[in-house]
C-alpha cells in the first residue's frame, strides 16, 4: 500500500518524538503513526472548559472507553482510570513539565532495600551511570531549565542544565524559606520550560497555563516543538496523525514486518518497515502487543514471558493546601518552582518501602479551584461557598508529594472481553489496587507537608482526598513491559529491545522496573535516546534487516 | 461554538437554545442559590443560565435528559415541602434554602453545581462570566504575559535581595 521504510514508530509522544528524530537524523527513513491530531500552538488557548473539563488533549472515553476493577474478583466498570496525551507530542504537550532525573538509588532499590512482600521490587538492568549521558542529551536537545548541583541528592551529572531555573513564585519563596528553617534542602524545580530563548524558541512569558494545556508560546519543551520539527526537516520522517494502529504484523521467522492501522478516514492501511518502535505509553503499548496475536505469538507479540501488561505502576501523591495572609497570585507563572528530595529515599526504619519528593505549586485554575480546591468543610453552595472560593483563590498554594508506586504483578492492563472502542478494538481493562506501602508513604508525608506549610506561616492547611479514596485517573503509566536481562521475567532487554523479536523495540513508561518518585518523563526520554542510539548501531551492522 | 456576537444577541433577547423560558428561569433560581449575589456579582449577573443553555446545546448535550429529570425531581420536592407553591423563584428566601438542603446530596445538584461554576468562572465565550465578573470576583486576570514578581512574598524576597 505504502512505501516500505526503515523504521516505523508508533506513538509521537515524549519517547516517539525523540526516537523519530534520532533515527531520521542518522539517515534512516521513518514513518510515525499517531492516534491523535496534529495540533499547533495556534490551536491551544487558555480555555479551562475545553482543556480541563473535556478531553481536549487526552484520550476521550466516549470513543475510547477504559474499564477498571480493583481486582479480578470484581467486574470491571467503565471508568476513565487512566489518562494519556493524545496528539502529536503526546503527554509532553500538556504535562506540567517537571523534569526530574532518577536518583542512582532508583536503579537498585531491590539491592538497597530488599524484597517487599506483595510486590515484585527488582533492580534495573542498567545503572544511573548508563543513562546519565542520555539524560544530558535530552536536557540539551529538548531545552530544560534548572540549577545543577542544587539538589544534593541527585547523582553526578556530566553537564549543567542548558538553561537557568525559572523565577521563584510566592509559593517557591515561602517553601524555600520554611524548608531551610527545618534543615531541608530546597532547590529550583527542573522543568521542560524555557527560561531563556533557546534554539529558535522564545522564553516562557509566565501565562500560567501549563498543566493540562498546550503552550501557546512554544516555550514548553514538548517533542512537538523541539525534536519533531528537526525530524521532519531531514525530509526522511513523515508524521501521520489520526492514525490508530490495530496490529503489528510478524512473519514466520519471528520478526515484525510493519503494522496495520486505521487512517483518519478509518481505512485500513499496512505500513511495512524493517524495524518497529512502539512508544504508545504504558497502557497503549501492552494493549497493542496483546492485540497483535499470531500463530507464532499466540499470547500476544513479545509475550513469551506472559508479563506484557503486568506490573502497572501508578501516579501517586497527595496535595496539602495552605492559605496565606497576603496574595500569592499563584495562577501566574509556571505551576511549581521549588522542591525537596529530602524524603525521597526508602528508609527501612520507617517500616515500609517508599518515599517522595515534595514541591510547592498551584495547579488549579478558576473553575477547578472552586469545585475541587477548597477545604473539605466548606459549604458546597451559598454565600459562604462563594466567599471562600473568591477570597482563597489568590491566597492559596499547594505542597504536592510525588510518591513511590510498587510494581505488583496483579496490577495489569488486559483486553476487556466485552467493551469495544469506536474502531471495534477491545478497551484496555485496568486492574489496579494500591500496595499498602504506597498508601503508608503518602500518609507518612502528610504531616511533613503540613509542617512546612505551618513553618511558612500558613493560616490554615487542608489535605485533599487521595489514593485511598480512589484518586483517578493515573496519568503516569509505567511498568507494563518491564526491562530486564532475563527473558523469563522481563519483556525488553537493557536497550528496550524485546527479548522475543530482534527488530521490535518498546520505549516509553512501560519499560520501567520501578517508578521512582512519580516523575517519569526525563527517564522515558533518556531511555528513548539510549534505545535509538542502540538501534542505529544495530541497523548499521545490518541486524535489523 | 457560536461567535460572541451571536451569544450576546441571544442574551439580549433572552433567547435560549435548549431550555424553555420557564425552565431557564427555574434553573437560574437554583444557580443563584449556589453562587448568590452576596458580596458582589453572582450567578445571575454573570449570565450563568446562558452558559448552561449553551453547554446543553453543545459539549454537554448528553446531559439534557439529566436536566429534565433533575428539574422534575426538584419541582416534586418543592411541592412536597411547600404544597401550593407556584415555582422555585416564587419561594421565600428561607424556603429556597430549605429546598436546596433537601436536594444537595443528589446527582443533579452535583451537575448543576459544576455547570454553575463553569458558567461563572469559565471563558466568557461560553456565554457566562459576563464582562468577566466571575474572574474579577476571585482576582483572576486572563493574560498572556506576566512579569515577576507575581505575589506579595516573591515581591518581598526580591526587595530583600536588593
Amino acid at each position: 500500500m505504502t512505501e516500505p521504510v526503515d523504521f516505523l514508530v508508533i506513538g509521537a509522544g515524549a519517547a516517539g518524538g525523540v526516537v523519530a528524530k534520532e533515527l531520521a537524523v542518522a539517515g534512516f527513513s521513518v514513518v510515525v503513526l499517531e492516534q491523535g491530531p496534529y495540533l499547533r500552538e495556534k490551536d491551544y488557548s487558555h480555555d479551562e472548559i475545553k482543556y480541563a473539563f473535556q478531553p481536549g488533549l487526552t484520550n476521550d472515553p466516549k470513543v475510547q472507553p477504559v474499564t477498571y476493577r480493583k481486582s479480578d474478583a470484581e467486574p470491571a466498570r467503565l471508568v476513565k482510570a487512566i489518562e494519556y496525551g493524545r496528539q502529536v507530542g503526546g503527554g509532553s504537550v500538556h504535562f506540567t513539565a517537571n523534569y526530574w532525573r532518577f536518583h542512582e538509588s532508583d536503579f537498585r532499590e531491590r539491592s538497597l532495600f530488599g524484597a517487599v512482600h506483595g510486590a515484585d521490587l527488582q533492580d534495573w538492568p542498567i545503572t544511573y551511570a548508563d543513562l546519565e549521558p542520555y539524560y544530558t542529551k535530552a536536557e540539551y536537545d529538548l531545552g530544560i531549565s534548572g540549577l545543577a548541583g542544587a539538589n544534593p541528592f541527585e547523582g553526578p551529572r556530566s553537564k549543567p542544565y542548558p538553561l537557568p531555573p525559572m523565577p521563584a513564585k510566592s509559593s517557591g519563596v515561602l517553601f524555600e524559606r520554611a524548608a531551610k528553617k527545618l534543615g531541608l534542602h530546597p532547590f529550583p524545580a527542573p522543568v521542560a520550560i524555557l527560561s531563556q530563548p533557546y534554539r529558535g524558541r522564545g522564553a516562557c512569558v509566565n501565562c500560567g497555563f501549563c498543566e493540562s494545556f498546550g503552550c501557546e508560546m512554544r516555550a514548553k519543551s514538548s517533542t512537538l516543538v523541539s525534536v519533531i520539527p528537526v525530524a521532519e526537516k531531514t525530509g526522511r520522517c513523515e508524521v501521520r496523525s489520526g492514525c490508530y494502529v490495530r496490529k503489528i504484523e510478524a512473519n514466520d521467522a519471528g520478526r515484525v514486518t510493519g503494522a496495520v492501522y486505521f487512517d483518519a478516514g478509518r481505512r485500513e492501511i499496512f505500513q511495512r518497515a524493517k524495524a518497529v518502535f512502539v512508544c504508545a505509553n504504558g497502557v497503549e503499548t501492552p494493549k497493542l502487543l496483546l492485540l497483535s496475536k499470531s500463530k507464532r505469538f499466540p499470547a500476544g507479540l513479545a509475550n513469551s514471558s506472559g508479563l506484557v501488561g503486568t506490573h502497572l505502576m501508578w501516579d501517586n501523591g497527595v496535595e496539602v493546601m495552605g492559605l496565606f495572609e497576603h496574595p500569592l497570585n499563584e495562577y501566574k507563572g509556571i505551576q511549581d518552582t521549588r522542591l525537596i528530595h529530602d524524603y525521597y529515599r526508602s528508609d527501612p526504619r520507617r517500616g515500609f518501602y517508599g518515599g517522595g519528593g515534595i514541591d510547592a505549586r498551584f495547579d488549579y485554575y478558576p473553575i477547578s479551584f472552586a469545585l475541587h480546591g477548597l477545604p473539605p468543610e466548606t459549604p458546597r453552595w451559598g454565600s459562604e461557598f462563594k466567599r471562600t472560593f473568591e477570597t482563597y483563590f489568590t491566597h492559596t498554594m499547594t505542597l504536592l508529594s510525588h510518591t513511590s508506586s510498587l510494581a505488583v504483578p496483579s496490577n495489569t492492563i488486559t483486553l476487556d472481553p466485552d467493551v469495544k472502542d469506536a474502531w471495534g478494538l477491545p478497551a484496555p481493562r485496568v486492574t489496579y489496587d494500591y500496595h499498602p506501602d504506597d498508601c503508608a508513604t503518602m500518609k507518612w508525608l502528610i504531616p511533613r507537608q503540613i509542617e512546612i506549610l505551618e513553618t511558612a506561616g500558613a493560616r490554615k492547611t487542608w489535605v485533599q482526598p487521595y489514593a485511598v479514596a480512589d484518586n483517578m485517573p493515573s496519568r503516569h503509566l509505567m511498568g507494563t513491559c518491564r526491562m530486564g536481562n532475563d527473558p523469563a521475567v522481563s519483556v525488553v532487554d537493557a536497550h528496550s529491545r524485546t527479548h522475543d523479536v530482534p527488530n521490535l523495540f518498546l520505549v516509553d513508561g512501560s519499560n520501567f522496573v520501578t517508578a521512582a518518585r512519580q516523575q517519569p518523563t526525563a527517564t522515558i526520554q533518556a531511555l528513548a535516546y539510549r534505545a535509538a542510539d542502540f538501534a542505529i548501531r544495530a541497523a548499521k551492522r545490518g541486524e535489523l534487516g | 461554538m457560536a461567535a460572541w456576537p451571536e451569544i450576546m444577541a441571544a442574551q439580549a433577547n433572552g433567547h435560549f437554545e435548549t431550555l424553555d423560558t420557564e425552565t431557564a428561569a427555574e434553573v437560574e433560581a437554583l444557580a443563584a442559590l449556589i453562587i448568590p449575589s452576596t458580596d458582589g456579582s453572582g450567578a445571575r449577573e454573570a449570565g450563568v443560565i446562558y452558559a448552561i443553555d449553551r453547554a446543553l446545546a453543545t459539549f454537554a448535550s448528553d446531559e439534557r435528559e439529566a436536566y429534565r429529570a433533575g428539574m422534575a425531581q426538584v419541582q416534586a420536592k418543592r411541592t412536597e415541602l411547600f404544597p401550593g407553591s407556584a415555582s422555585i423563584r416564587a419561594l421565600s428566601g428561607a424556603q429556597q434554602m430549605a429546598l436546596m438542603q433537601a436536594i444537595e446530596t443528589t446527582e443533579f445538584f452535583e451537575l448543576l453545581r459544576t455547570h454553575t461554576v463553569l458558567g461563572f468562572l469559565g471563558n466568557p465565550s461560553y456565554g457566562g462570566n459576563r464582562d468577566k465578573v466571575g474572574w474579577r470576583q476571585i482576582g483572576f486576570e486572563d493574560r498572556m504575559i506576566w512579569e515577576p514578581p507575581f505575589g506579595y512574598y516573591d515581591a518581598e524576597a526580591a526587595k530583600g535581595a536588593k
